[in-house]
């Protein structure tokens, strides 16, 4: 993609290298590479400052985002919220585990101090007149948001090809997507840009992305985390959830923002144990004796890369080696998951997506002598991009007289018996596991002309959506046939979100025991600027 | 093959207020007739014995208590319009002349 073809990339990044004078860029790598968990001890013994390790961030935002492309604009104020964290340690104010910890957060949020366009046109420059909730929380914890990242247009895609102001490119490899709808929150991560970062999952844009720039990505259980705020995509599938380098930081962040939210009316009403706690459980050692672990029969095989089966069987022999029990499991109608996903969501989609009218926020197409439906019609021709159309329309089919009960109302029943399955294997297994995502990352335009082929890499990750429950996506190796980081998915019974941390945490340890390290310190050094 | 036809996509981008180009109207015919024919699938299992799911995670109540509390000031309300008058949004004529 050249910088022709993707207009606004890095804009937002080189505005901010050249607001700077005598850049650091490419110093203090030590910090950028430093996890969340080990920042926040280092800021809490005083050996580091948040105005340096915030600067740190930024620099490096400034030294590779232009060839990255994560974020869609930078937090002006990023240095001054950090110095204002460190007077207040300074100070002896007590403050929260993360307070100081620069975050990275998903432009479908809406950030009072930022713009929040959901990667579309019709909301460009538009600064919400509210925080989300996940959003007040972050600021509650005293942490620093850097900035908004990309994403596809309202969340709708697998590569990021769909954001109105050009994709996000893969760390690992530039030519390739970075997952989507989440990959600009995922690069960054995964570029050092950011140590955690909060992104958005309504049918994989947490855990697909996480898979293929070897970051970690949780959806947590649908309505453990607050959606006020969110911009709504499918509301019955949405899902906020933190997204990081390690298993134990994604925890930390899933601590700060979830619980219930009276502003949310799909919250949970009940107290949530401690992630973190869960996710230190699993480092202790011998996690993973005794647990069930589910291999979902439906989710390998046909459509599946060769080396994304090998490194996931590898994986599957390192856990029972540590004393896991593997079983098989049969969920039938996993099958029919990505049709009955691609029913409810346009449907949801084409109603939430209604408010853009042009009326109360965004975009505004006059049309001389034309009537408000004239001027709506334009609008939204205008401000929507290709794929937001054709779920709308989809979606009006889906919904319209004649052939609600053939499609939408079909979709839902397939929603029970998905319901059902998991149900089945929850009988059977503690957790399931299978890929994350099919492939590794794919070029850019390999499946952009074909939006059904698109789709269906979202095959591994839309069950959990359908039946709410929560889901993990962690790093469990490189394809051998490209040297591209590969993905284990990990489920859970609704409510049990903290299983998942558990096994993570221990998979991941077994992991890294293998490689000698984190599976990142793999990927090839970016060039910096 | 399930029968969407151009007149039928512009039917339902005139629903969905959406201007399309007439270009856009025949890409989307066929994109849309391949993808009702995959989701389709859905009918194979959805039989009249199974309930629909609209929820994922059915909660009780949800009502929470009414208490006055601080609300959206007009002026930040207003800030984001493309068209305000200091207290109300602004909108294009509404009726046509011949209402």
């Amino acid at each position: 993609m050249s910088a022709a073809a993707t207009p606004g990339a890095g804009s937002a990044a080189e505005s901010y290298a050249a607001s700077r004078t005598g850049s650091t860029a490419g110093s203090n790598s030590d910090l950028t590479r430093t996890s969340a968990a080990d920042l926040a001890a280092l800021l809490t013994a005083g050996e580091v400052s948040s105005v340096e390790v915030t600067r740190a961030h930024l620099d490096r935002i400034a030294a590779v985002d232009g060839d990255v492309h994560a974020f869609l604009h930078i937090n002006a104020a990023a240095i001054d919220t950090a110095a204002q964290v460190d007077a207040d340690r300074a100070a002896g104010v007590a403050l929260p585990a993360l307070a100081g910890v620069p975050i990275a957060i998903k432009d479908v949020l809406c950030t009072l101090d930022m713009p929040s366009t959901s990667g579309s046109k019709i909301l460009e420059g538009w600064i919400p007149p509210y925080d989300a909730t996940v959003v007040a929380r972050l600021r509650a914890a005293r942490m620093v948001p850097l900035g908004k990242t990309n994403m596809d247009e309202f969340a709708m895609g697998s590569s990021t090809e769909h954001s109105a102001y050009g994709p996000t490119k893969n760390p690992w490899d530039l030519t390739r997507i970075p997952g989507g709808s989440g990959g600009g929150s995922a690069a960054a991560v995964a570029a050092f840009e950011a140590p955690v970062a909060l992104g958005s999952d309504t049918g994989g844009s947490i855990r697909q992305p996480a898979a293929v720039t070897g970051s970690v990505g949780v959806k947590p259980t649908y309505g453990g985390v607050s959606r006020y705020g969110a911009i709504a995509l499918a509301s019955s599938l949405d899902q906020v959830g933190p997204v990081s380098r390690s298993v134990l930081d994604a925890a930390l962040v899933h601590d700060v923002i979830g619980g219930h939210d009276p502003r949310d009316a799909t919250s949970i009403p009940d107290a949530w144990p401690s992630m973190a706690a869960a996710a230190r459980a699993g480092q202790s050692g011998d996690a993973l004796k005794g647990v069930r672990v589910g291999v979902v029969k439906q989710l390998e095989g046909e459509g599946f890369q060769a080396g994304v089966k090998s490194v996931y069987h590898e994986t599957l022999e390192l856990m029972a080696a540590a004393g896991a029990e593997i079983v098989e499991v049969s969920a039938p109608h996993f099958e029919y998951a990505v049709a009955a996903y691609y029913l409810i969501l346009p449907a949801e989609a084409s109603s939430n997506l209604a408010k853009f009218d042009s009326v109360r926020f965004g975009l505004r197409t006059e049309v001389p002598g034309g009537t408000v439906e004239d001027v709506m019609g334009a609008t939204r021709e205008a401000g929507f991009g290709p794929e937001v159309k054709r779920r709308i329309i989809l979606g009006t089919y889906a919904l319209s007289a004649g052939y609600y009960d053939a499609y939408y109302g079909s979709a839902q029943k397939v929603r029970t018996l998905i319901q059902r399955d998991f149900a089945a294997c929850f009988e059977q297994a503690d957790i399931l596991v299978s890929p994350s995502a099919p492939t590794t990352a794919f070029k850019f335009g390999e499946k952009l002309a074909d939006p059904l082929a698109m789709y269906l890499n979202d095959v591994t990750t839309i069950p959990a959506n359908l039946a709410g429950v929560p889901g993990m996506g962690l790093p469990m190796g490189l394809a051998p046939e490209d040297g591209l980081p590969v993905g284990l998915q990990l489920m859970a019974p609704a409510r049990e979100d903290a299983r998942l941390y558990t096994a993570g945490a221990a998979i991941e340890q077994l992991l890294e025991a293998k490689w000698g390290g984190p599976l990142w310190a793999k990927a090839p050094e970016l060039r910096t600027r | 093959m399930s029968e969407i036809t151009p007149e039928a996509v512009a039917r339902l981008a005139s629903l969905a207020r959406i201007a399309l180009t007439e270009a856009e109207i025949e890409q989307l015919t066929g994109e849309l007739s391949a993808i009702v024919d995959s989701v389709a699938k859905v009918q194979e299992v959805a039989t009249p014995e199974v309930p629909a799911t609209s929820h994922p995670i059915p909660l009780a109540g949800g009502l929470r208590a009414d208490e006055p509390g601080v609300t959206l000031p007009t002026e930040q309300a207003l800030a984001g319009a493309p068209d305000h008058d200091g207290s109300r949004f602004r909108v294009t004529a509404i009726l046509g002349e011949e209402q």
